[in-house]
């Protein structure tokens, strides 16, 4: 498999990132050689090997529905880039 | 007493021979004249750790001391800690301070250690060789032009320079490990779950574990005693007792030491592509293992090749989707200038994220995208489950697994940088631990030609920490390599 500049591309949007076209170039080189080492992984036959997501196969553990955390808006909006009011400020979305 | 034991420390501070704070000073002046050289260190909290020593001293004098009670450590900067900077070594990270402490962190201030400040790691714990730092690279303490390993580099280059008695660090796939191989000292990744991942910066969430780093094994097995137990904040903790790995140390021995021990040899470890100095310096620890009593068999992992390209699939993954939460909006990096939402995310993370996390985040999202998931990250997950059956297997034959750390010692500083696969390989050992979740340690056994030390990897069974911390301890009773000491530890 080798990925195309476009394909580079796409994936840097999905993941927003931005890339130039120079740095489009260099990243494709270096996924690629990731990509071939990827590979090796299709070789092998897993047919009816169930996927392990976990080492300890836990489930989900429930909690009574309370409130357990105070609230630190301060502190948390401290170390925001910009706030006002409480409230985080982003570049406007909708007209 | 830079170079004396936890226990040796213990004892001088409850005999008042020297207080918490004339401690911490001894380690906060050895900082400040060796960290300039070796970068080990991101954040120095010299008032934060004076604060805590004059806390410890008067706990002591109280009779309120536990094992760690004024003992100074240091945390990796993955760890966040309440007021203090918490980098993860990223641009992205460079001017926050956690509003929170870690359950790592706050059960070690509840023990009354003393942190020293925050240590240097790969970017987000991504790395083999601590280069890929916003922070620059740490340097080996054993030989300045060599890296001391990564992810944890700063912590394993703080403890084997002395500028901390012990340090946390994480092992996501050799994170710990491998810098301990690389600095000649002990090292510890417990079975995934036993410690909390709460206020530790997520990196790859299903492999992610914290570890410790000390000289000897009697070290880490009191700074593990004191980081584990069940935290409900991390969805993973496991509900077992906290276990005092310190205490199992001692249990005597009838006869030989290590009588009745069976190590197993994974055939595949021994084949091809290690050092002639790390094979030489295994074999003689082998042979010294066998001297005190313990036994060897050959067992086999067939399918560890595969660990590699397995993990290149599932961390990258879960990287790309835990770092998605740095979109400059709450918290983190935000670029100055940007056109509309999108402008800003894509600009913030393109400055604020070094090359190689980016890269990960990109095969990560190729990955998981729409139409790749079965082939790539499904994959992946059964070939991690395959591994786990060997791991299965091959200790239903042994009661621990051994063999080299890592194929190599210490390479020298951008030798591998510009190749990030050569670096990806040089994990081979370490990452299949991690996709089965297994405990592993990493302890010094010897010297290459070029006098850089070489680690011995023991894997155990699920939850076997204080068979690993005891055999090593065996051990390390009977060698000396956890005493060398770098030219600047002397």
């Amino acid at each position: 498999m080798s990925l195309s500049n476009e394909q580079v591309g796409h994936i840097a949007r999905l993941a927003r990132i931005a890339l130039t076209d120079a740095g489009i170039e260099s990243t494709r080189a270096k996924l690629n050689d990731i990509f071939a080492l990827i590979e090796q992984m299709q070789a092998v036959d897993t047919t009816g090997v169930a996927p392990m997501s976990h080492p300890q196969e836990l489930a989900t553990r429930l909690r009574p529905d309370v409130v357990t955390e105070t609230d630190r808006r301060e502190a948390f909006q401290k170390i925001a880039p910009q706030t006002e009011a409480g409230l985080y400020l982003v570049p406007k979305v909708i007209e | 007493m830079i170079n004396a034991s936890l226990v040796e420390l213990r004892r001088a501070l409850d005999a008042r021979q020297l207080s918490s704070v004339e401690l911490a000073t001894l380690f906060l002046d050895r900082i400040a004249a060796l960290n300039p050289q070796l970068n080990a260190f991101i954040t120095v909290d010299r008032d934060g750790a004076l604060a805590a020593a004059r806390a410890a001293d008067a706990r002591i004098a109280a009779g309120d001391a536990g094992p760690l009670t004024g003992i100074p450590l240091a945390h990796k900067d993955v760890f966040c800690t309440e007021g203090v900077l918490t980098t993860c070594a990223s641009k992205m990270l460079s001017n926050f301070v956690s509003p929170y402490d870690a359950h790592v962190v706050s059960l070690l201030k509840a023990a009354g250690a003393v942190s020293l400040g925050k240590t240097n790691m790969d970017e987000f714990a991504m790395g083999s060789s601590n280069e890929n730092s916003f922070y620059g690279p740490v340097k080996n303490p054993w030989d300045a032009t060599r890296v001391p390993g990564g992810s944890s580099g700063g912590s394993a280059a703080a403890v084997a320079a002395r500028l901390a008695p012990i340090a946390t660090g994480t092992d996501t796939g050799g994170s710990v490990r491998q810098p301990a191989s690389f600095c000649g000292i002990t090292g510890i990744k417990p079975t995934y779950g036993l410690v909390s991942r709460y206020g530790m910066v997520a990196f790859a969430s299903s492999l992610d574990q914290g570890g410790a780093f000390g000289a000897s094994a009697e070290d880490c097995a009191l700074l593990l005693s004191a980081m584990t137990g069940f935290d409900e904040r991390d969805s993973t903790s496991l509900e077992r007792p906290a276990e005092d790995y310190a205490a199992a140390l001692t249990a005597p021995a009838a006869g030989k030491p290590l009588d009745g021990l069976r190590i197993g040899l994974p055939r595949e470890f021994f084949a091809e592509g290690m050092a002639d100095g790390v094979r030489t310096a295994i074999e003689a620890a082998l042979a010294q293992y066998r001297a005190l009593g313990a036994t060897t068999v050959e067992v086999s992992l067939p399918n560890a090749k595969l660990a590699i390209p397995a993990y290149y699939v599932i961390a990258p993954a879960e990287c790309s989707s835990n770092l998605s939460r740095f979109d400059g909006v709450r918290y983190g990096h935000r670029a100055a200038e940007y056109t509309d939402l999108a402008d800003m995310y894509a600009k913030s993370r393109a400055e604020g994220f070094g090359a190689e996390v980016k890269r990960r985040i990109l095969v990560g999202t190729y990955v998981l995208s729409h139409g790749y998931y079965d082939a790539y990250y499904l994959q992946a997950q059964r070939l991690r489950r395959l591994i786990a059956e060997d791991f299965k297997a091959a200790l239903a034959q042994c009661d621990v697994i051994a063999g080299p750390t890592v194929p190599n010692t210490a390479w020298a500083l951008g030798e591998m940088a510009d190749d990030p696969v050569q670096m990806y390989l040089s994990d081979i050992y370490t990452i299949a631990v991690n996709l089965a979740g297994l405990p592993g340690l990493s302890h010094p056994c010897g010297f290459d030609a070029q006098g850089l030390p070489v680690g011995l990897q023991l894997v155990g069974d699920y939850f076997s920490e204080a068979r690993l911390l005891a055999t090593t301890h065996r051990f390390q009773q009977a060698t000396d390599w956890h005493r060398r000491r770098p030219a600047c530890a002397q």
